[in-house]
């Protein structure tokens, strides 16, 4: 499964990054959504992929059923991945909602001085 | 002995204050330190020839660098001339500089060389003795730009600065290398590895390095040509950082490293021909000159030349000789660029052929210049002449012959030289100067007198300056005890002989030296030609490639940034895995995927792709939501359930944060080209692919067990909680979670400052 993930991941690198390459900022946007995506997907996919045993010890228990459940440091990791992309991200549309109000466009070609 | 140096420190900070306190005998007073200094390192003249004086302190000891320092003869000659000739400068200083404005910065620079001159001659630790070296090169660049909003002498500040401070490059990857090859950073441990460091396999690479530090610093040929431009200071620093003390650091560093490093046939070519040539084109230039502290700086210059080849000979006597005639030229050099400066002051005058008939206005200069003019020419009975045998005697006994013609043509040219500022300005016909000549007051006139009457006084007592200063520097420098047997007269031979010739022979230049300029004007041409231009050229090259590289990587463009680091991260992590290529194996398996998980994966790949390529916004951001809530189904499938909530939650606001914002923008346009397109369509399918294999090769190879072992043990028994996930983000790595938080209140605090200002804008 992890080969197949593993695609997956690559191509959403690659539109990611396609995006994050064009001058319109709201395409630059999107793309940073995807790229967040693909590098939580990346974390995911290389602590190895686990079924049907979530990190959780069942009620009545000290420690986990048979030992075995997914590795729940790197969804530690991501779970903080998540949300602050969150925030990267709503700080990012607002700023160019703004941006756009003042220059009056989604070109970036055409956001290049220091002044306006 | 460490207060002694970095009180200098302290008195430099302290100088500004002080000049205000004693107004115009501010230099008087400020003459004191160095007075006092040179009166404790002379009480530990009688001690030096029991052998060095070692003294240590810790600096930063986990480096193994420490503050020591060493006091042995050589070490002890240069405190003593720098802290003896200090007072007079600081006391002349005080007074050439009265009228200007910024005399407080200028004692404050002064000090502070002063300080770490003494600080690179007494460090026994490479690492102290090379940042000393630097902040001597600093220290210069000031006092050489000191009159700031003078062009020329910005430039000519700038330029000594490079050409002193790349060598000092150089000199500290030498030093580096020679601590490795001798197994240590001191000097007084290094300096008895002399037979192991000349084997080594290092040894030529290490010793050009030391000596492009050392050639750069003490102007020798190519790198001349930045002494005299530094005259562009005022004269009491080129007294005595461009002729007494700063330039002969770098004669210090060959002297002191001789035991180490000399002796080897690579040594003896390389400083022995550098040193000659020097020699001859620093004075040949000197009587091409004829602003007299150009004159005196390419006499400098010659000078210079003369030490590096003597020390380059390595013979008892060159070494002798070597240290003779530095003491010597320190004491002339000293006293004839004051003079420089008294003729300046009291005349205006900068030029030779300016001046004439001084010797009535100022009959008191007028001597003493004609005294150290005499030790120039090395006329009997001055020291001067007496070091000069001594240079006779070791070239005629150990150089090759075209460097005793050299030296004996350089010697001759030299008396010339001495006869233009000991006779030119002083007698014959009266110039009509820019002001009334007038004789200069006692605090221009002390250094002068001086250094003048102990040229002469040591000459008369040769024997005496041998057994008391000299005898301890040439061991120092020869690593065995050596008795220098100066003397006055040594009776009627061969360098006699030559003295006599070089005396006729440069009278004669004196007389004719009209005819000269005029027959040698072709060099002018040639020097046109010199290393001054490939000075030139290599600076505005380097401008140039700065410039263009500047507008290349600092295009403006982001897309330009991110190709750059894309393309240069894909470079680094190819070139590394292509060199473990045999080593890597790609854990290929599709073995038990289930129907659901392949279709699955497929939406995931058709949305990003429908993404990348939609025309409309609301297809964009459609598909974007698709790729979003499938992955956060992956994770519930994977035992992620709580990163399946948090990313259901996260993916619904972002969807609708941005339908909300994102259509109060203007909808897509094409705005590159397809060859654009395709170029950048390419760059990132590259990136896909690297990180696909990346993470394929990530698949099959695990190095390290995981640490997560710990927090599923920990998580009940340490944390009290059933959701591991849940107490690693609050308890275990809670410090991470509170960071997280800080940067989300962070960014809330941004968009609503943002929202706020457009309301205010709005409103207005």
């Amino acid at each position: 499964m992890s080969t197949l993930l593993a695609t997956a991941v690559g191509v959403l690198y690659a539109t990611a990054i396609y995006l994050i390459l064009r001058r319109s900022i709201v395409k630059l946007v999107i793309g940073l959504v995807l790229l967040s995506n693909a590098a939580n997907l990346l974390i995911f996919t290389s602590s190895g992929l686990t079924r049907y045993a979530p990190p959780l010890i069942p009620e009545g228990s000290d420690t986990v059923l048979n030992g075995i459940v997914a590795d729940p440091l790197a969804q530690a990791l991501i779970l903080t991945a998540i949300v602050i992309g969150f925030g990267v991200l709503a700080f990012a549309v607002v700023l160019i909602h703004r941006a756009y109000e003042v220059v009056k466009a989604d070109d970036m070609d055409q956001m290049k001085d220091t002044d306006t | 002995m460490l207060y002694a140096l970095l009180g200098g420190f302290g008195v430099a900070a302290l100088a500004p204050w002080l000049h205000q306190l004693f107004g115009r005998h501010s230099g008087w007073a400020l003459a004191l330190w160095p007075a006092t200094l040179f009166i404790y390192f002379a009480s530990m003249l009688s001690g030096v020839n029991d052998g060095p004086v070692l003294v240590s302190h810790d600096w930063i000891p986990s480096l193994g660098i420490q503050l020591s320092f060493m006091v042995d003869g050589l070490s002890l000659l240069f405190a003593l001339l720098i802290s003896g000739i200090g007072v007079f400068i600081v006391a002349y200083a005080g007074r050439y500089l009265e009228q200007h404005q910024d005399v407080g910065r200028f004692y404050a620079i002064l000090l502070a060389f002063m300080a770490s001159m003494l600080g690179l001659v007494l460090s026994d630790n490479l690492i102290s003795l090379f940042v000393f070296w630097e902040l001597t090169s600093i220290t210069s660049y000031l006092l050489i730009g000191f009159n700031h909003e003078d062009a020329a002498a910005r430039r000519s500040a700038l330029q000594g600065l490079f050409v002193t401070v790349g060598g000092g490059l150089a000199l500290m990857t030498g030093l580096i290398m020679l601590a490795m090859v001798g197994g240590s950073y001191e000097l007084s441990t290094l300096l008895g590895q002399g037979d192991v460091i000349r084997e080594h396999a290092w040894y030529a690479p290490m010793l050009a390095l030391i000596l492009l530090g050392a050639f750069t610093k003490s102007a020798q040929f190519p790198f001349h040509f930045w002494l005299p431009n530094a005259m562009a200071a005022p004269t009491p620093v080129s007294a005595y950082l461009h002729s007494a003390t700063m330039v002969k650091a770098g004669i210090y560093l060959l002297a002191r490293l001789n035991p180490a490093l000399g002796g080897s046939q690579l040594w003896l070519t390389v400083l022995g021909s550098v040193g000659a040539i020097t020699l001859f084109i620093g004075i040949w230039l000197a009587l091409r000159s004829t602003g007299i502290k150009k004159v005196l700086a390419y006499s400098t210059v010659m000078a210079l030349g003369t030490l590096t080849m003597l020390i380059g000979l390595g013979t008892d006597i060159a070494l002798s000789a070597a240290m003779a005639f530095l003491l010597a030229h320190s004491l002339y050099k000293g006293a004839l660029f004051m003079i420089a400066g008294i003729i300046d002051h009291g005349t205006g005058s900068k030029d030779l052929r300016d001046t004439g008939g001084l010797f009535r206005a100022m009959p008191v200069t007028a001597v003493t210049a004609s005294v150290a003019a005499l030790s120039l020419a090395g006329v009997l009975p001055m020291f001067g002449f007496v070091a000069k045998e001594l240079l006779f005697e070791s070239v005629l006994s150990s150089a090759a012959s075209w460097i005793t013609l050299l030296v004996v043509a350089g010697t001759a040219m030299t008396v010339a030289v001495a006869a233009l500022i000991g006779i030119l300005p002083w007698y014959g016909k009266t110039a009509v100067t820019k002001r009334t000549p007038h004789e200069a007051p006692p605090a221009l006139l002390a250094g002068p007198i001086v250094l003048a009457t102990l040229g002469l006084l040591f000459g008369l007592f040769a024997p005496l300056v041998d057994e008391r200063l000299l005898g301890a520097a040439v061991s120092a420098v020869a690593g065995n005890s050596v008795t220098p047997n100066l003397a006055l007269w040594h009776g009627i031979n061969v360098a006699l002989g030559l003295s006599a010739l070089t005396l006729a022979l440069g009278l004669c230049l004196y007389f004719c030296r009209d005819q000269f300029r005029h027959y040698t004007r072709f060099t002018d041409t040639l020097a046109k030609a010199g290393p001054e231009r490939g000075y030139d050229a290599s600076i505005s090259w380097l401008v140039k490639i700065s410039a263009w590289q500047t507008r290349f990587f600092q295009s403006g463009y982001l897309r330009y940034y991110l190709l750059i680091i894309l393309l240069t991260f894909m470079a680094l992590v190819w070139t590394v895995m292509l060199i473990h290529w045999p080593a890597l194996s790609m854990g290929i398996d599709l073995r038990g995927i289930q129907l659901h998980e392949y279709a699955l994966v497929f939406v995931l790949v058709a949305a990003a792709l429908a993404a990348a390529r939609s025309e409309s916004r609301l297809g964009a951001v459609a598909s974007l939501g698709a790729v979003g809530f499938t992955v956060a189904l992956l994770y519930v499938m994977f035992s992620a359930p709580d990163l399946g909530i948090t990313q259901v939650l996260v993916e619904t606001l972002t969807v609708i944060l941005l339908v909300l914002v994102l259509f109060r923008l203007p909808g897509f346009l094409r705005l590159t080209s397809t060859a654009l397109r395709l170029r950048d369509a390419m760059v990132a399918s590259a990136v896909g692919i690297t990180m696909t294999c990346l993470l394929l090769f990530a698949a099959d190879a695990r190095l390290y067990d995981s640490i997560s072992h710990w927090h599923v043990a920990q998580s009940m028994p340490g944390g009290y909680g059933r959701n591991i996930v849940n107490v690693i983000l609050v308890d275990f790595r809670a410090l991470d979670t509170l960071g997280e938080i800080f940067v989300l209140a962070l960014a809330a605090t941004g968009v609503l400052a943002m929202i706020r200002l457009r309301a205010e804008d709005k409103s207005k």
